[in-house]
């Protein structure tokens, strides 16, 4: 036992260094093969490094699971100007920690899987947009890239290929939705965090303007893995769709939370019982939202029908997004979670598209009155209603994650709500 | 069909429309409607206020149909069930937070949420919570700001960042708490154009310190006109209440103004309202020999005027002048001052009575500002220098500018000359009291009787052009019409009435009766204008032809 939990059934890819203080350190790192993948990377084309990507099956581990190598392609081959890779480490989802993981342990991992993305989209300059609060993070980050331009592994001439790639690590200043990526290129850029219209799309207009490339950290720390092992080797593990491993964070009614290496596809059930050592004190599941507050959450039955890959989630109504498990015994107040949810994104919606900005205060504020004991039958049917308003009909994906929670607890645990009315106010609506 | 063109079916309507044009744009070429807050076409389109959501047919989503360029074969539903019904959801999201204060809002009446709303938004909102609240904020030069209506759609921040590149205003803090503000204590004051964030805000959000409560919306009488504070020919309405101007706002002509107006020109329409005026005729004899006045009243005539003359009526007083005038023409020739306020029609008719009188030189003053204020996002418009809208009009039939950038002095000769002196619309504000004393006819023909015109044979009441119809011609040669918006006082009548019936009395020709003869007339007589058709200057106007016709034929 070591990181505060590791478990036998983990495979550990990218969280090998977790735990040990001693991977940051660029000479161990290098002892231990680092840098190796980028020799090689920088030996290969663009398109080989591309091809051998797509072979991996790797997809983007930031929740829309954006096949990496397709979307490398996306970029212009004859570039006419500068153009950028953007790495999206300002993780805020709640209920995930995986990214600061990785920046804090394994810093080197992560820039090297920068260096060689930029190299493979032809890019000489990468942006590390990296959440704010992380100082610790930051810290470690400042001082590994520092370390890796003093070692000739950044910078110009990298390792006397030839290829100069500068890495610049930026701290965002604390809003969830910089870690939308066209509302963290807004903010990269200096703005206000707004998300903006697609299309264009970033591989065609991102930051300053120029074709840009964002990935996610996790996604990222894979890239030297597979360069170095190749995209067959990667596929060992997970499913025909979603092959390779994925970092989960587990967090709540668990014996032994935290972060755990799984291939994909693994069954969610098992994830809770034996990973994690199950349910303190015995307790009955009640709710698990699987994939970071944004996605709906499950039931025990789901829970236990649910594999922890892109489709498996899908299949029983919710989805992986960045795989952030939260998970809930009989004792949760689900009305209560959602309501602190429905807050979170309320303060976070950067108030651009109207039915987000207007419709989820509303939510909350509805919320807080079923809380209250003040709710109606009406209630829960104008909650369905007007977050059904805000799915799809906005700018970004925030919206849609006020109605995710929202509606599939009133879905899934009607009763809960309904035991917040009063008996004379449980009449009329259905 | 030209390949430029691009196929597609707005509800059940085939439309063909350029490459590159917007869902929203196309459909207003067919006549629909697509409600919108915070597209508007002179400005960047961030899609963010989602009420121009259209359905597409094979899109996943409803798509913004402002920032969405149409595709050949393309099928959009505006007014399906989904995109209504969805209008209407966003509607209430809207009056969700809006404080619906309709009854006191200056904004009532003309208001996009209102109408909105009206048209398809719910019978009911179903909020039942307290709303936010912001308040009241002064953002300095003409603009109060009142949070609470305000629908965020930054259509003001950008007008401010984009057209008049000035950053003035922002929005602070995120979600349900954005707020439109200035920077610190820094807000619009000395900014030149943000009248104009006034019209565009879609609601009462922003509104005139200047018109503030002054007039609800529906007792407003639109008169499409052009403005008269420089020589641009902004093209204008004037809103009329209690036949008082109570207000200028800035009417789209993409070849002169855009959609906007700068705040010089916005708030200069006092003077259109002025009172005092000279209502009626007067004409006197004056002994040529002893240069003192001796009344000769006209037929209704009853009452005396400042200057000894008797008041009579049009008919009287104008066989009165064209005899004085016949009287005293020759000679020393005729002197004329007019204004550059003056339309071309009335222009026309100075020139034509000038040349019956045997000819003689007609001069002007304006006003001329130091230098150009230029709106930097949309650069084809600026206040010009010249402060007054037809001194090209002037030009072009002749006229000199004389005096200074005051639009003062340079009338020495004329007001010494012992000719025939006619003076129209120059309010004589700098000149003395024994003005034109020697001239052997003085005409002065205006909307004030000024004590400089003490010595005028004959005081003829004439309109302002809000008062009248007519053209001016702006600096580009554009000649553009402008409509009556107030009843004029008493007598008064368009200068190119009486002075058209003067010339017509001396020259026997024929005398104007509608502006549209005038006009005609005008564009008979002056190379510059023929061609052009009154009726058609209306919207948008017509270039004059300013440069020499030489070559041309005639």
């Amino acid at each position: 036992m070591a990181y505060p939990y590791v478990s036998e059934r983990e495979t550990r890819v990218i969280s090998r260094g977790f735990g040990d203080p001693m991977q940051r350190v660029l000479d161990i790192y290098v002892q231990r093969g680092g840098y190796g993948a980028l020799r090689k990377a920088l030996g290969l084309s663009p398109g080989e490094v591309i091809e051998e990507v797509k072979r991996s099956g790797l997809r983007g581990r930031g929740g829309a699971g954006f096949p990496t190598g397709l979307k490398w392609s996306f970029m212009p081959k004859e570039p006419r100007r500068e153009h950028y890779l953007l790495c999206n480490a300002d993780e805020s989802e709640p209920g995930t920690f995986k990214d600061r993981e990785l920046m804090r342990w394994d810093p080197h991992q992560l820039i090297e899987g920068c260096l060689i993305a930029a190299h493979a989209i032809r890019s000489s300059h990468v942006y590390i947009y990296c959440r704010g609060e992380f100082f610790e993070a930051n810290q470690i980050l400042a001082r590994a890239l520092e370390d890796a331009y003093a070692g000739g592994f950044a910078g110009d001439d990298i390792m006397g290929s030839g290829r100069s790639i500068d890495v610049t690590v930026v701290q965002g200043a604390g809003a969830y939705i910089c870690g939308e990526e066209t509302g963290l290129m807004s903010s990269l850029e200096g703005k206000r965090g707004l998300p903006r219209v697609k299309p264009p799309f970033p591989a065609a207009v991102g930051a300053f303007g120029a074709p840009s490339t964002i990935n996610n950290v996790e996604t990222l720390a894979a890239v030297p893995h597979i360069v170095s092992n190749g995209g067959d080797w990667y596929r060992q593990w997970g499913t025909e769709r979603s092959p390779g491993t994925k970092l989960f964070c587990v967090s709540g009614h668990v014996n032994r939370p935290g972060n755990y290496e799984l291939p994909l596809g693994f069954p969610l059930q098992e994830l809770i019982d034996d990973v994690c050592g199950g349910i303190p004190g015995g307790k009955a599941l009640k709710a698990v939202i699987p994939g970071g507050s944004s996605v709906p959450l499950i039931d025990a039955a789901d829970t236990r029908a649910c594999a922890l890959d892109y489709e498996g989630c899908l299949e029983v109504g919710t989805m992986l997004g960045c795989a952030s498990v939260i998970v809930m015994d009989e004792s949760a107040d689900v009305v209560k979670q959602v309501r602190r949810m429905a807050e979170f994104y309320a303060h976070e919606s950067c108030g651009q598209c109207t039915p987000c900005r207007e419709g989820a205060a509303w939510t909350v504020r509805i919320l807080r009155r079923i809380e209250a004991g003040r709710g109606t039958m009406e209630d829960i049917d104008t909650l369905m209603e007007i977050t059904q308003g805000m799915v799809g009909t906005t700018i970004c994906v925030l919206s849609d994650s006020v109605a995710a929670p929202v509606q599939s607890s009133i879905e899934k645990f009607r009763d809960e709500y309904l035991s917040l009315i009063r008996p004379e106010h449980r009449v009329g609506a259905a | 069909m030209p390949p430029s063109l691009v196929n597609l079916t707005i509800d059940g309507r085939k439309v063909a429309v350029r490459k590159g044009t917007t869902i929203l744009e196309a459909a207003r070429q067919v006549g629909s409607h697509v409600p919108h807050y915070c597209y508007h076409p002179g400005l960047s389109s961030p899609a963010m206020c989602r009420l121009c959501l259209v359905e597409v047919e094979g899109a996943s989503k409803p798509m913004p149909s402002c920032v969405t360029t149409v595709q050949e074969g393309q099928v959009v539903r505006v007014n399906s069930e989904e995109a209504v019904g969805h209008r209407e959801g966003v509607l209430e999201f809207y009056l969700v937070n809006h404080p619906l204060d309709c009854p006191i809002c200056d904004m009532s009446g003309e208001c996009d949420l209102q109408d909105y709303v009206h048209y398809g938004g719910r019978e009911r909102g179903r909020s039942q919570e307290p709303k936010r609240v912001f308040g009241r904020d002064d953002f300095g030069g003409d603009v109060l700001f009142y949070g609470d209506r305000c629908v965020m759609c930054t259509r003001c921040v950008r007008f401010m960042s984009e057209v008049e590149g000035d950053e003035r205003l922002t929005v602070v803090e995120r979600g349900d708490r954005a707020v439109i503000d200035t920077f610190f204590e820094e807000g619009l004051e000395g900014t030149n154009w943000h009248g104009n964030i006034v019209d565009i805000c879609p609601v009462g959000a922003l509104l005139s310190k200047d018109f503030l409560h002054k007039a609800r919306a529906w007792d407003l009488e639109h008169s499409p006109s052009v403005c008269t504070s420089c020589s641009q020919g902004c093209n204008v309405e004037l809103h009329v209440r209690d036949n008082l101007v109570q207000r200028i706002k800035p009417r789209e002509n993409l070849a002169v103004n855009g959609w906007w107006m700068c705040d010089h020109g916005r708030h200069n329409y006092e003077w259109m309202n002025r009172g005092g005026r000279l209502q009626e005729p007067y004409a006197r004899v004056r002994s040529s020999s002893t240069g003192n006045g001796s009344s000769a009243n006209g037929s209704s005539g009853n009452g005396s005027s400042p200057n000894g003359a008797g008041r009579s009526s049009w008919s009287a007083t104008l066989s009165r002048v064209r005899d004085a005038l016949i009287a005293a023409r020759g000679g020393a020739g005729t002197l004329a001052v007019a204004s550059p306020f003056l339309s071309n029609e009335d222009l026309a008719a100075l020139v034509r009575l000038v040349d019956a009188l045997g000819g003689g030189r007609v001069v002007y003053r304006s006003r001329r500002a130091p230098d150009e204020n230029v709106l930097k996002g949309f650069p084809q418009l600026a206040r010009r220098r010249d402060l007054a809208p037809n001194t090209t009009g002037l030009g072009l039939m002749g006229a000199k500018r004389v005096g200074d950038d005051d639009g003062a002095g340079g009338l020495d000769r004329v007001a010494g000359h012992d000719g025939v002196v006619i003076v129209v619309g120059d309010a004589l504000h700098d000149q003395m009291d024994d003005f034109a004393a020697s001239a052997s006819a003085f005409i002065y023909a205006g909307s004030h009787a000024p004590p400089s015109a003490r010595s005028a044979h004959a005081l003829l009441p004439v309109t302002n052009f809000a008062e009248q119809e007519g053209s001016f011609t702006n600096l580009d040669g554009r000649v553009q019409r402008f409509s009556p918006a107030l009843i004029p006082p008493g007598s008064a009548r368009p200068p190119w009435f009486v002075l058209g019936a003067l010339a017509a009395s001396m020259d026997g020709g024929e005398m104007a009766r509608s502006t549209a003869e005038a006009f005609a007339a005008l564009s008979a007589s002056s190379p510059a204008f023929a061609g052009l058709d009154f009726e058609a200057l209306l919207e948008g106007g017509a270039m004059a032809k300013t440069e020499p016709t030489r070559g041309e034929g005639r």
